[in-house]
């Protein structure tokens, strides 16, 4: 099938940016979409031009590396999928295809489709782990865990860092991001000692980086390819509320 | 040269412990004196970096990609391993152990390999602590269940996704330490060259992947943990960005590189549907347990699946292997389907595919089985493939998967050139000529939660800190030998992209250097390597310039290392005249075809040092000696 796309350019960070108009010809319905970038990219070289530049990694939709709004969806039309394993099958022969980054403050552009999720890792940073060093720990049964709470921090761990829900969000706001981290340690008993810091401290690393506001349109429940709920971000505001009452947050360095 | 191991005397069961008390401390006061660098943020990175700043060291820490948390051991699905047998069904750190040493065919260290059985306790004890999900049975205790190898349920998951899983755990570790101060993270940063002072590892020179600059930094010790080399197939389930350039380098600059030829296949991926397939993904082999492999017994069927009746059909695993049949194990099972496809016999528009048929399950015990077992896969082969496996059989074929090869280290973990330690996928150490699955996460955290913080220490205690600053000559050197090769690549403006000279050299390594080899194949692999890399450096074109981020310059780097590199791999794999886990030449084998050791002449390992890229690498040898267990036929009857 034969497509028109219309890329994202942008050189740099102060560069202005525009959509460029790109053919991509012959391109085979069990191809995925970034393969068919792939192929554009080869004619491109091939034409003396540069290449379109965006991030990829594992292609198994596990890395969480690949970042692009397609039709002005994050990850694309499939649902629960990232571009990395979204397939041509899913876009009509002769159709447009517009192909930009993600989109928020705290995510600059550093080149075409690359943003930079640094801010992401700052938020975990700031206390998005449990604080035990290695060794001295006790024996893995030593503490029991009930299944369903082993289920419900796994659904929030599965989070690829991905940053969708960040695209998705008309405020920009990483809530869902960090909610799945604050709900996933919340959830385990090992983690229960530091919530209350850790809520205050990483809901604060969220505001200074640059996201914003949740106002509760669940965009990011419908980007997410990981079928992150937003049932966590109702977790985070109460751990949150449970925290101010203990004074933690006013403590938070 | 006959190289040593160091391993300890004495029992098999106290070596580690013994070690440990002859190894050298370092003061907590003189820590925070000392820099580590540690290249690379997987598994065996992240928990490297992260406990070693724990200790109070300056860890600077490396990788490519934009984040800690993207290290390839995050798609690891299955499981890790740990002899807690929890189940009571007789597990112990011995049978472990010996699993590991049996599965890898006798060509890994015994004191290794018991070390790594006994710390994969420490290993589940830590994970649960940091907080990782793993799977627990209704009263709360973590669950087990079973893999390839082994004849008990010692393997311990967080769904499909362990290896994520395992992974955020050691990033929230690091992330802590970087928060700390402890560690500082260069993401987007790729290793170029390891630099030597008074032939010790003192620094590297790195390309910032934003910027294009390359600079240079100095430590005490360099930690390599950057995985394996399976891209050199170009197609592989390795992610895009996984290379050799880190661990090839440094072999360019003294360190030895052991096995290079241990390559794994893994019988069950998703198979190749066109010249533009990029990568391939894996299907868990545990699906083999339901599903049936065949292909049609007409050359060129093109009927569909269901059109074929079974009298038409052959069951070739269970044909060949009637002991096993579709269980055979992994390089078994993919030899047997590399075979029939060859012949002209295999499914879909490309011929390199065979049936995993899941009727007679679907069937009984049905479809709700199915989708309680594997759902999850089913979605994901429909994603790729966009068909549905509960109406049509899926189509699998083998992919390279992981390399057991890598770096030579002595017991401590240390290559030969002092103050390079190689962690993980990237050293050779642990799963001699084939790995068990649910084995490479383990290692990776063994070697750095558990191993590298006591080791390095042992060799920082003998030298003082902070001597190398990044002026001095070798540095110097370093950057311009850096800038120089870029330069020469970007001047070279030919006609042919650096992923249509990737192909032609997966297509050569697949075809000769692949999972059957013989004399005749890899002697046409050598002919053929040096002609392709000549042209590469005649003919490649990449667009751009140095000094900005230029993912193509990226990639030629690390496609004229897997160049060079490959023809190290073929060498190995001619001078090994024997058959051992992956590596099958088919000059060796039973007359039931299966491998065939040679226990008298190659029972070691074989360690190449550099000697330039036209003189041929040198061979040294380590003699593996078994005195725990016995060097027996790897029979799977």
């Amino acid at each position: 099938m034969n497509l028109t796309l219309f890329v994202w350019r942008q050189k740099g960070p102060d560069d202005k940016g525009r959509l460029e108009q790109l053919n991509a010809k012959d391109i085979s319905l069990e191809m995925s979409f970034l393969e068919m970038l792939d192929t554009v990219n080869e004619g491109l070289i091939k034409d003396g031009k540069e290449p379109i530049a965006f991030d990829h990694d594992c292609r198994e939709g596990i890395c969480g590396m690949c970042s692009q709004v397609i039709n002005g969806v994050p990850h694309g039309p499939q649902e629960k999928t990232t571009v990395c394993q979204l397939h041509m099958r899913n876009f009509k022969d002769g159709g447009s295809i517009y192909i930009e980054p993600w989109r928020a403050r705290a995510f600059p552009v550093i080149k075409d489709l690359i943003v930079d999720r640094s801010a992401l890792d700052r938020i975990i940073q700031a206390g998005g782990y449990i604080s035990v060093h290695t060794g001295g720990v006790p024996e893995a049964n030593a503490v029991l865990v009930p299944k369903e709470d082993a289920d419900t921090a796994m659904d929030a761990s599965e989070c690829i860092g991905c940053g969708a829900c960040v695209a998705a969000c008309p405020n920009g706001s990483a809530m869902l991001f960090t909610a799945a981290k604050v709900s996933h340690l919340a959830m385990l008993p090992q983690g229960r000692t530091e919530a209350a810091r850790r809520v205050c401290v990483m809901t604060e690393a969220m505001m200074q980086q640059g996201f914003g506001n949740c106002s509760n349109h669940y965009e990011c429940q419908a980007a997410c390819p990981k079928g992150i709920r937003v049932q966590f971000i109702a977790k985070l505001n109460r751990e949150f509320i449970k925290a101010q009452f203990k004074g933690a947050c006013r403590k938070s360095p | 040269m006959i190289l040593d191991g160091k391993c300890p005397s004495g029992p098999l069961s106290e070596k580690w412990d013994k070690r440990c008390r002859e190894l050298k401390l370092v003061s907590p006061a003189n820590k925070r004196r000392y820099r580590i660098i540690v290249v690379g943020t997987g598994l065996a990175g992240a928990s490297a970096a992260a406990t070693l700043g724990e200790l109070g060291y300056n860890v600077e820490a490396f990788c490519f990609q934009d984040s800690p948390r993207r290290g390839h051991s995050i798609a690891a699905q299955g499981g890790i391993n740990a002899a807690k047998n929890y189940p009571n069904d007789g597990d112990s750190i011995f049978r472990l152990f010996h699993d590991t040493i049996k599965g890898g065919d006798f060509r890994s260290r015994e004191a290794n390999v018991y070390r790594l059985a006994m710390l994969s306790n420490n290993i589940i004890d830590q994970c649960v602590a940091q907080g990782v999900p793993f799977a627990r049975d209704y009263a709360g205790y973590l669950d087990n269940r079973s893999f390839g190898g082994a004849q008990v349920s010692r393997t311990f998951y967080a769904r499909g996704q362990t290896g994520q899983q395992l992974l955020l755990g050691a990033y929230g570790a690091l992330s802590r330490q970087i928060k700390a101060g402890t560690v500082k993270l260069h993401p987007r940063t790729e290793m170029l060259d390891l630099v030597l002072i008074n032939g010790e590892a003192k620094g590297i020179t790195v390309r910032d992947l934003v910027s294009g600059r390359i600079e240079s930094h100095s430590a005490d010790a360099v930690c390599l943990c950057t995985g394996g080399y399976a891209n050199v197939y170009y197609l592989s389930t390795n992610a895009m960005g996984s290379n050799v350039t880190a661990t090839y380098r440094a072999d360019k600059k003294g360190a030895f590189c052991a096995n290079p030829c241990f390559t794994q296949i893994h019988p069950t991926c998703i198979p190749v549907s066109g010249d533009y397939q990029s990568k391939l993904t894996l299907m868990s082999e545990s699906l083999r347990n339901d599903g049936r492999v065949w292909v049609p017994k007409m050359k060129g069927d093109k009927r569909s699946a269901h059109e074929i009746p079974a009298e038409e059909r052959d069951y070739f695993l269970e044909r060949k292997y009637p002991a096993y049949g579709d269980l055979a194990p992994r390089d078994i099972a993919s030899r047997a389907a590399k075979e029939i496809c060859d012949e002209g016999f295999g499914t879909g528009n490309s011929g390199r595919g065979v049936y995993l048929d899941f009727a007679d399950t679907l069937k009984h015990p049905g479809e709700v089985k199915i989708r309680e077992r594997y759902g999850n896969l089913f979605e994901m082969y429909e994603k790729i493939t966009g068909e549905d496996a509960y109406k049509q059989p899926m189509r699998i074929y083998p992919a390279p998967h992981y390399t057991m090869g890598g770096l030579w280290v002595d017991y401590n973990l240390q290559s030969n050139i002092p103050g390079l330690f190689v962690l993980g996928e990237a050293n050779f150490s642990d799963h001699g000529a084939n790995r068990l699955g649910a084995s490479a996460l383990m290692q990776g955290l063994a070697d750095g939660y558990f191993i590298v913080p006591y080791t390095i220490a042992d060799y920082l205690a003998r030298t003082m800190p902070g001597k190398a600053g990044t002026d001095g000559p070798e540095f110097k050197k370093s950057r311009e030998d850096a800038e120089t090769f870029t330069k020469k690549l970007l001047s070279i403006k030919g006609r042919k992209t650096v992923n249509e000279f990737h192909r032609e050299l997966g297509r050569i390594m697949w075809d000769h250097v692949g999972m059957t080899r013989s004399e005749d194949g890899l002697k046409r692999a050598l002919e053929l390597l040096p002609e392709l890399r000549a042209e590469f450096h005649e003919n490649v074109n990449i667009p751009g310039s140095g000094g900005e981020l230029n993912q193509e310059l990226e990639k030629a780097g690390r496609v004229a290392d897997f160049l060079e590199f490959a023809e190290l791999m073929a060498r190995d794999a001619l001078l090994r005249n024997e058959s051992c886990g992956g590596h099958f030449r088919t000059e060796y084998q039973m007359p039931d075809g299966e491998a065939k050791r040679d226990d008298e002449n190659f029972c070691y390992v074989a360690a190449w040092e550099f000697r330039g890229v036209d003189n041929g690498p040198e061979l040294h040898k380590e003699p593996l000696k078994f005195e725990n267990v016995e060097l027996a036929t790897r029979s799977y009857k």
